[in-house]
């Protein structure tokens, strides 16, 4: 008999019988045993034909490869630099992957990036033993100067940046600050400090309504609320 | 002496007053509270990290380290030394290895997943609180898991089979045996089996028993309490 035994998006723990019999197919956050499928962490069911699978809610952030992220500097090694990702894991940044300025050989590389700044960076390569590579050659990736960084929980960055990249456009527009969010939980900000501070508070708010349905409204309305301006839901064409 | 009613008048089977909530420890990774009538265990998930010194690295897998705590002031009259014993040693070690068959730390390699319980009051079932606390935080931190981990204690007093014991019949003069016990309820395993004094083995499998049907009941708290977070966390803010 094959059955499922919760609803499409409902909120389950670990180790909840998901679905019954070898109809359905377990997905990623699921596991097999015997003939039932049981969820491996908390997270939200997504019931996709035959595959069950759950979208995390919580964790650390776990390097993957095409991300763009937010690194500090920590270390400045003979061939690159050594970056912190808000993960377990350090990552490496090649000399040759890290700037298209000439960079002389025996050069001090602290003059490139010292140690404490922080990078827009995209993750090129993740072994099976978590030895991160990034590289900072395409457009967006950069030297941070200036602002400040907070940390966000990673699984909610999809919706802190929204469809196609609506959410965070709108909150640009209605605080005028620059915002650039790592897919690794670092989330940057460059504006007025009343402005900065309304932006924080309305990255906090996507955070822990994310999960509840009309978010993007409800954020306009309070955007609108705070600023006075008159918003548009647009959707951002992504350039890259 | 026949042990006829509990002194703290509660049924044989039934435990103390159970209460579970998730996330009260906002900088953590993960948190949770455990109580079992006046035993309170706080648990913190901090993980998975950077592991050093890097000798301890595992190459192969993540590993779980666990901390228990009694607080000075936790118990009944006399001062707990604060630090580490060589009884919060033992069971900082039992629970790691009551948890340790739950957590997937292979997708964590070279890195430590840290898990700190402790106790602000205890009255008994310390451990048990600590493991059930313990293993909600780590469902809220977001670890890959097989399951939920409930613990409760079982044992007899004279000749009755109870669950739950108290500090007054852990501690009473006649025949007594603790039996504190973790139990994943999904896969229907056993992960500690503890035992302090004498049972005869008919006793000892329906003590189990009893001790089965109490872990149900707390993994439905602990699902409960978890869920909870999520779903009132967004409806306080939106107000």
């Amino acid at each position: 008999m094959t059955d499922v035994q919760v609803k499409d998006k409902e909120i389950v723990v670990p180790g909840e019988i998901l679905a019954k019999g070898m109809g359905y197919v377990p997905g990623a956050g699921t596991y097999r045993n015997g003939e039932d499928i049981i969820s491996e962490r908390l997270g939200v069911v997504s019931i996709d034909g035959r595959a069950v699978k759950l979208i995390p809610l919580s964790g650390r952030y776990l390097p993957k490869r095409g991300d763009t992220i937010i690194c500090k500097v920590v270390d400045v090694t003979l061939n690159g630099w050594r970056l912190e990702t808000n993960s377990a894991y350090q990552a490496m940044l090649g000399l040759k992957e890290a700037t298209s300025e000439f960079i002389a050989r025996g050069a001090d590389l602290r003059k490139y990036y010292d140690i404490g700044d922080f990078l827009v960076c995209k993750v090129s390569n993740v072994t099976s033993q978590m030895l991160v590579d990034v590289m900072m050659k395409g457009p967006g990736l950069k030297k941070l100067k200036g602002g400040r960084i907070i940390e966000v929980n990673s699984y909610k960055v999809p919706r802190i940046i929204g469809k196609h990249g609506s959410m965070i456009s709108m909150i640009k527009e209605a605080t005028g600050c620059w915002i650039i969010v790592g897919q690794n939980g670092l989330v940057w900000l460059q504006g007025e400090p009343p402005a900065e501070l309304l932006a924080i508070h309305t990255i906090r708010m996507i955070e822990s309504e994310s999960h509840l349905g009309g978010l993007t409204s409800r954020i306009k309305d309070f955007l609108e609320k705070e600023t006075g301006k008159k918003l548009e839901v647009k959707l951002e064409v992504k350039t890259e | 002496m026949v042990y006829a009613r509990r002194l703290d008048g509660r049924k044989f089977d039934e435990m103390r007053q159970i209460e579970a909530k998730v996330g009260i420890i906002k900088r953590a990774d993960g948190s949770a509270m455990f109580r079992f009538g006046n035993t309170i265990a706080y648990a913190a998930v901090y993980g998975p990290r950077n592991l050093y010194p890097k000798f301890l690295q595992d190459p192969s897998k993540g590993i779980l380290r666990c901390h228990y705590n009694m607080m000075p002031f936790s118990s009944a009259g006399e001062r707990v030394r604060p630090g580490g014993s060589r009884r919060s040693k033992e069971i900082s070690m039992v629970t790691k290895n009551a948890l340790l068959p739950i957590v997937n730390l292979e997708e964590y390699p070279n890195s430590v997943v840290d898990v700190f319980i402790e106790l602000p009051q205890t009255e008994a079932g310390s451990r048990c609180a600590g493991i059930c606390a313990a293993s909600m935080a780590l469902a809220d931190a977001g670890l890959i898991m097989k399951d939920l981990v409930a613990a409760v204690s079982v044992g007899r007093v004279d000749d009755r089979v109870v669950v739950d014991l108290d500090y007054s019949e852990e501690s009473y003069s006649g025949i007594v045996a603790d039996i504190p016990i973790a139990y994943l309820p999904t896969l229907d395993k056993l992960t500690l089996l503890q035992m302090d004094g004498i049972v005869p083995k008919e006793t000892l499998m329906e003590a189990l028993k009893l001790g089965l049907k109490a872990c149900m009941k707390i993994n439905e708290l602990q699902k409960k309490a978890l869920k909870q977070k999520y779903i009132t966390e967004g409806v306080e803010d939106a107000q």
